[in-house]
């Protein structure tokens, strides 16, 4: 019966301190949240903690709140991100989600009233645009950016110089592929090519299709993997020595330690992206430019006006942080002046 | 035969708490079997719809999947292939270290010993999965390629034997349950007649724990048949019919994952394609555990 006892006692005693353990930390919580919201209020954007009167007083604006959701291409992923962050931080109220379901993906849920920006690494197609204007979404599309769309090697890798844009066909395409890399250059190794890809809802897979595969669709056979993550396209080319791919030029940067470059040749020798290649057009045929579509119905919200305009503010200092390249000031011009 | 007297409790009449508290029970239990009904209907319904746009022959025999682009084939034999091979490499690394965890536990470890090498285990089937899959992906994976020269990244090798890391508890907790249960007069008897502890845990326990041995094992295959997150980060995206473990393959689960993650608008045929292969996993599951049960029925032993 004694030790019974015991054992009792050394139940409470841990139930006690879980209990008191909890207890500090919602406690603590409050109290740190309340002496940011003090230390903050010029910013124009309260917490909801601070007492009502603070509010009018120390600030001209109003008070934002509310949700934005944007969707799409995970190519634009990093610069929205990147915008959202910097945003959250003067808005603290507003809560901004980026989804990566891929340019296609984006558009369904824009188109069904999901989203309030759908981010786009091409233009909205003909039946995209279609389904829009028959569900009663009207839009505003905003060119943020361009892109380099890079193609990419294993860092061991060391045989390839540079690509044609017909090799380019020849190893991603359906038709006649080659299943080595002995099948595209005489001298290259016998061994078989990886192909790592983005899916059929990605924007950077459909530009490729147009550009380099002429519309007719990527292979298809058992040496392709598919994914709308360049994070795990990024992981399969840094692990295969004899693996391809491509995806945006933000992924290749944040990654170059692990990835290799391929400079492409269109007909007037190798070019390799870089920011001035891309902006100046001599990387072709794989610089493109980077799209938002705002709701015209969301863009009545003041929160979502609010981030569209910081967004184009800001879009030429992230832009070039995340890897891409902002448009000359001329173009932000233009674009802020659909605003 | 023996006769059940059934039981009446006059003294639940009168009081509300008693007679309330068997319904309110019975809601409970209730609840978890519309549950059921409730996932079987969905599914089903999707599938059928799924099977009126897609013959469900090119389905069952067809070699080749590849749903999201063109051209599109709906054949579920790789995804079946790739599923299989995780789990039976899955089974190779957990059956025989979690029987031979559980025999040890039961027939030789002092009672010190299994105080700590037994929450030890817990602890294992405590991590959650996707740590799991991150662990095949930058650990199993480096590891096997320093000895396998030219290991793909993503490779069902590496999965199968993360996701048999992962069922070595559920095996050796429910083996050694099954051998506990053997009354100790068997191994008394053993003994008695000379036998050693080794042969006492091999020819006497092991057999008459058959039925909960061959549970677990049955058990932990059909947990290892329905591993997603492992799978998704390690196994890779290529669906194809391999009997290669060095191959980058796709399982049933991962599928869902992939489909799940890039946008399929609601009532499309891509769309169509969770469910159905959603339905295909349960029923595999629903026939395991049919079978287990009936198996170790059979291999039941009443002492």
């Amino acid at each position: 019966m004694f030790t019974k006892g015991r054992r009792n006692k050394g139940w409470i005693g841990i139930a006690a301190l879980l209990l008191i353990a909890m207890i500090a930390t919602a406690c603590g919580g409050k109290s740190n949240s309340s002496v940011e919201t003090a230390g903050a209020p010029a910013n124009g954007a309260e917490a909801s903690g601070t007492p009502a009167g603070n509010a009018p007083a120390q600030s001209g604006e109003a008070k934002l709140s509310g949700q934005v959701e944007l969707d799409g291409s995970s190519t634009v992923y990093p610069i929205m991100e990147a915008v959202a962050e910097e945003f959250g931080k003067v808005h603290k109220d507003v809560k901004i989600a980026v989804g990566v379901s891929g340019t296609g993906g984006g558009f369904k849920r824009f188109c069904a009233g999901e989203t309030a920006i759908s981010n786009a690494s091409r233009t909205i197609k003909a039946e995209e645009a279609e389904t829009c204007q028959a569900a009663g979404v009207g839009y505003t599309e905003y060119q943020i950016a361009y892109d380099g769309l890079s193609v990419i090697v294993n860092k061991d890798n060391d045989f390839i110089d540079y690509l044609t844009v017909e090799e380019l066909a020849l190893i991603f395409g359906s038709e006649g592929a080659a299943r080595t890399w002995q099948d595209v250059r005489a001298d290259w190794p016998a061994e078989k090519i990886l192909i790592f890809s983005p899916g059929a809802d990605s924007g950077t897979f459909d530009y490729f299709n147009e550009v380099v595969l002429d519309k007719k669709g990527l292979r298809t056979d058992d040496v392709v993997t598919l994914s709308e993550d360049d994070n795990t396209l990024v992981q399969g080319i840094a692990g295969s020595k004899y693996g391809i791919g491509y995806f945006g030029f933000a992924y290749y940067e944040e990654n170059a330690d692990r990835l290799k470059l391929v400079p492409i040749d269109s007909g007037n020798g190798p070019v390799a992206p870089s920011i001035e290649t891309i902006k100046d057009g001599a990387y072709s045929p794989l610089s493109r430019p980077l799209y938002i579509y705002t709701s015209n119905k969301e863009y009545e919200r003041p929160e979502v006006k609010a981030f569209v305009a910081f967004v184009l503010d800001n879009v030429p200092s992230l832009a070039a942080e995340v890897g891409y390249i902002p448009l000359s000031d001329e173009g932000y011009a233009a674009e802020k002046a659909k605003l | 035969m023996r006769e059940q007297a059934k039981m009446i409790f006059k003294n639940e009449r009168t009081s509300i708490m008693d007679k309330v508290m068997p319904v309110l029970l019975f809601v409970c239990a209730g609840v978890s079997v519309l549950t059921t009904v409730g996932i079987v209907y969905t599914l089903f319904s999707e599938t059928v719809r799924f099977f009126s746009l897609i013959p469900i022959g090119e389905f069952l025999a067809g070699t080749k999947w590849n749903p999201l682009m063109n051209p599109k084939s709906y054949g579920i034999w790789p995804l079946l292939g790739g599923t299989l091979l995780v789990t039976v490499i899955a089974c190779i690394v957990a059956i025989p270290i979690g029987l031979a965890a559980a025999i040890y536990l039961s027939e030789y470890a002092p009672a010190k010993v299994r105080k700590v090498v037994k929450p030890a285990l817990e602890v294992l089937a405590g991590v959650p999965t996707i740590v799991y899959g991150y662990f095949a992906l930058t650990f199993m994976t480096p590891l096997l390629g320093s000895f396998i020269p030219g290991l793909p990244v993503f490779n069902a090798l590496s999965a199968g034997i993360v996701v048999g890391i992962m069922i070595i508890p559920m095996v050796s907790s429910l083996s050694e349950d099954a051998m506990m249960a053997v009354p100790n007069s068997l191994r008394h008897g053993a003994y008695a007649l000379g036998a050693t502890r080794f042969e006492v845990a091999l020819k006497i326990v092991l057999p008459a724990a058959a039925s909960g041995v061959v549970s677990a094992a049955v058990l932990a295959f059909s947990r290892a048949i329905g591993e997603t997150m492992i799978v998704t980060v390690a196994a890779g995206a290529t669906p194809k019919l391999t009997a290669n473990p060095l191959e980058s393959i796709q399982t049933l689960t991962a599928y869902i994952v992939q489909v799940s993650l890039g946008d399929t608008p609601h009532g499309s045929v891509e769309y169509g394609t969770i469910f159905a292969v959603g339905t295909t996993l349960f029923v595999i599951t629903l026939l395991l555990n049919i079978g287990a049960r009936k198996l170790a029925k059979r291999l039941r032993e009443e002492y």
